[in-house]
């Protein structure tokens, strides 16, 4: 039973009650850049007390690339590659999230073969980033195996990816008003195949950690998240369903056809880190649940805008038999997909949480300004109120709970 | 509070400083800097927007007047609706806009990251400190007049800045990302940087 510490700093408390010769002496510590359970290039400057975190300042922006000045600087479609290294365990759910807020500006609506293709390859993304934020989380508390399981599981999505999209982790999948090629021949009876031999070995990797005691002894009652907090710091995605917060924009605003398919939308009661770690594992069999009717029901027709003409590239073939195709692809390739001026925002439901794209144009191919609205940033903002009162080694499970990603935060 | 329209309504009759701003989505709003944290409550409290889902800004260039905006995104967790909320720093050369952190805790970060990357002060900020750059960083990389390829400064840590001799240096990016302009003769039509700080023009900045 960890001791009170509704008094966020406790060494001030002490010295409150006890004569000044006995104040406890403040340790710093430095965790990261490059530690293994900061993920990536988090550093938290923590003040201890002991073994007890008494302040903690995350400092970002080590992997700070500017893509927002970037973005000011190319093309629609030159932007795309760029929302890869966003969340780059899901780069295909950025890319949907990317090119629908561009074609939310060009008040495009692409067929329903594309948005199901877009649907299918998010799902998956989203499969393939909670089994790394699931079997990460096992190593980081101390279950090696459960990573193991899952990476055997990730990379027979990747080899899917790779497949589809022609690279692995980089897939830069998607064009404005459509995609980079139709699916392969094939490609959605593997995908079936692949939901069939997962979901017994998902409830295994489960069945490893839900009910395992050290599992819980180190998640249970752990970093706890109160449904105010989650709101007031603008969390999203598993850590806010965790608290016990319903919302999930694939629900509350459909978006590329989501309205069509069924699934549930898990949350937690309590908030605490094991709340967040089964919301995620619910959410790879809701996933599943979407991807199968995807295939099942995999509309036929284009799979992209053909009336978009200044917009989406003509195919290869009449490029090279048509003139007038010539100079469209030409235009599209150096100025860019033309679209209208105004101002939109876009949210979608990305592994993460929400991933917005806030788009300022003057028209013409180039954005005036593109802001990433990124999830991992706003869940990590909640750091220094969820460190305090924890010791060290909880900081380390509260850490994995989050499930963030820096590529993310630091954009 | 059934549709945009009725909230658009709402916030008209509290507050007559507000006007319609152009938006080809949600209700927008822009209001006079004063009354932002209000109107911010107001939409908050009132009108079910609970969520601050993000807070940005907005560089007009240089010579541009007003030329910072700061732009709130709001959410409302019942009515699943997104609001923009906009207001125009009153000076050019020291933004400041009124802080949203005793509405939101999550502003904080947010607001700290306009002000690392515009320069933009918020007034009432309890730790306004830069966030992806670092402490002592002199330059403010999203306005309209910083370069793609960056400005060469000095590295952050002066330790290791005396032991190496070296600084920050801008990035070989051999002018690129090319686009092509539209609405030029197509002589002049062919791809070029957009951001012309370096190109044959412009010696590369050392």
């Amino acid at each position: 039973m960890a001791p009170d510490f509704s008094y966020p700093d406790a060494a001030a408390k002490a010295a409150a009650v006890f004569p000044k010769e006995f104040e406890p002496e403040r340790m710093s510590l430095s965790m990261g850049p490059s530690h293994p359970s900061t993920h990536g290039v988090l550093r938290i400057q923590f003040e201890l007390d002991g073994e007890v975190v008494t302040k903690a300042d995350p400092v970002i922006g080590y992997l700070h690339r500017g893509d927002e000045k970037i973005a000011e600087n190319m093309t629609y479609n030159q932007f795309v590659p760029y929302t890869d290294r966003l969340d780059y365990l899901a780069p295909l759910a950025n890319n949907m999230a990317y090119a629908i807020a561009v074609e939310r500006l060009a008040q495009l609506e692409v067929p329903p073969r594309c948005q199901a293709i877009r649907v299918l390859t998010a799902e998956l993304a989203r499969v393939s980033s909670h089994l790394m934020g699931v079997g990460a989380y096992g190593i980081d508390v101390g279950a090696w195996s459960v990573f193991m399981y899952c990476f055997e599981e990730r990379e027979k999505l990747y080899r899917l990816f790779e497949e589809l999209t022609g690279a692995r982790f980089t897939t830069s999948y998607t064009r404005i008003g459509g995609l980079q090629r139709d699916v392969p021949a094939g490609w959605t009876e593997k995908v079936a195949a692949f939901c069939d031999q997962f979901l017994p070995i998902l409830d295994e990797i489960l069945g490893l950690l839900s009910r395992n005691k050290i599992f819980l002894d180190r998640t249970v009652g752990i970093g706890v998240i109160s449904r105010a907090d989650a709101l007031s710091y603008g969390l999203s995605g598993p850590n806010l369903r965790g608290s016990g917060v319903a919302l999930d924009l694939r629900k509350d605003r459909p978006y590329s056809g989501y309205e069509r398919y069924e699934f549930d939308v898990p949350v937690g009661a309590h908030g605490d880190c094991y709340d967040r770690y089964l919301c995620r594992g619910e959410e790879m069999k809701q996933s599943v649940r979407i991807i199968r009717q995807v295939v099942q029901d995999f509309p036929g027709g284009d799979w992209y805008a053909r009336d978009a003409r200044k917009i989406f590239a003509p195919p290869k073939d009449k490029i090279l038999s048509s003139m007038e195709e010539l100079i469209n692809n030409f235009m599209i390739v150096t100025e860019g997909p033309q679209l209208p001026a105004g101002e939109v925002y876009f949210e979608a439901e990305n592994p993460k949480g929400a991933l917005g794209f806030y788009i300022v144009s003057h028209g013409g191919g180039v954005p005036y300004r593109l802001k990433i609205r990124s999830p991992s940033f706003c869940n990590l903002s909640i750091l220094p109120r969820l460190c305090v009162g924890n010791m060290v080694s909880d900081v380390v499970s509260i850490l994995g709970s989050l499930d963030f990603v820096m590529g993310e935060c630091d954009r | 509070m059934t549709t945009d329209v009725d909230l658009t309504t709402a916030v008209s009759q509290q507050f007559p400083s507000v006007t319609a701003r152009a938006s080809l989505d949600c209700p927008a709003f822009n209001v006079p800097p004063a009354d932002v944290p209000a109107l911010l409550r107001h939409l908050r409290d009132a009108l079910g927007c609970d969520i601050l889902t993000d807070a940005t800004a907005v560089d007009a260039g240089a010579g541009a007047a007003p030329r910072f905006t700061v732009v709130w995104h709001l959410y409302s967790s019942t009515s699943h609706r997104y609001v923009r909320v906009a207001a125009a720093c009153a000076s050019d050369t020291d933004p400041v806009m009124p802080t949203a952190t005793g509405l939101w805790a999550g502003a904080d970060w947010l607001e700290r990251e306009v002000y690392d990357m515009f320069g933009i002060r918020f007034d009432g900020h309890p730790d306004l400190r830069r966030i992806l750059m670092w402490e002592g960083y002199p330059y403010f990389p999203l306005r309209k007049e910083f370069p793609l390829a960056g400005l060469p400064t000095d590295l952050p840590d002066a330790e290791v800045a005396a032991e190496t001799g070296t600084g920050l240096i801008s990035a070989p990016m051999a002018g690129g990302p090319f686009v092509a302009r539209s609405g030029r003769p197509m002589g002049e039509a062919e791809p070029r940087a957009k951001d012309e700080a370096w190109s044959e023009q412009h010696a590369k900045p050392e």
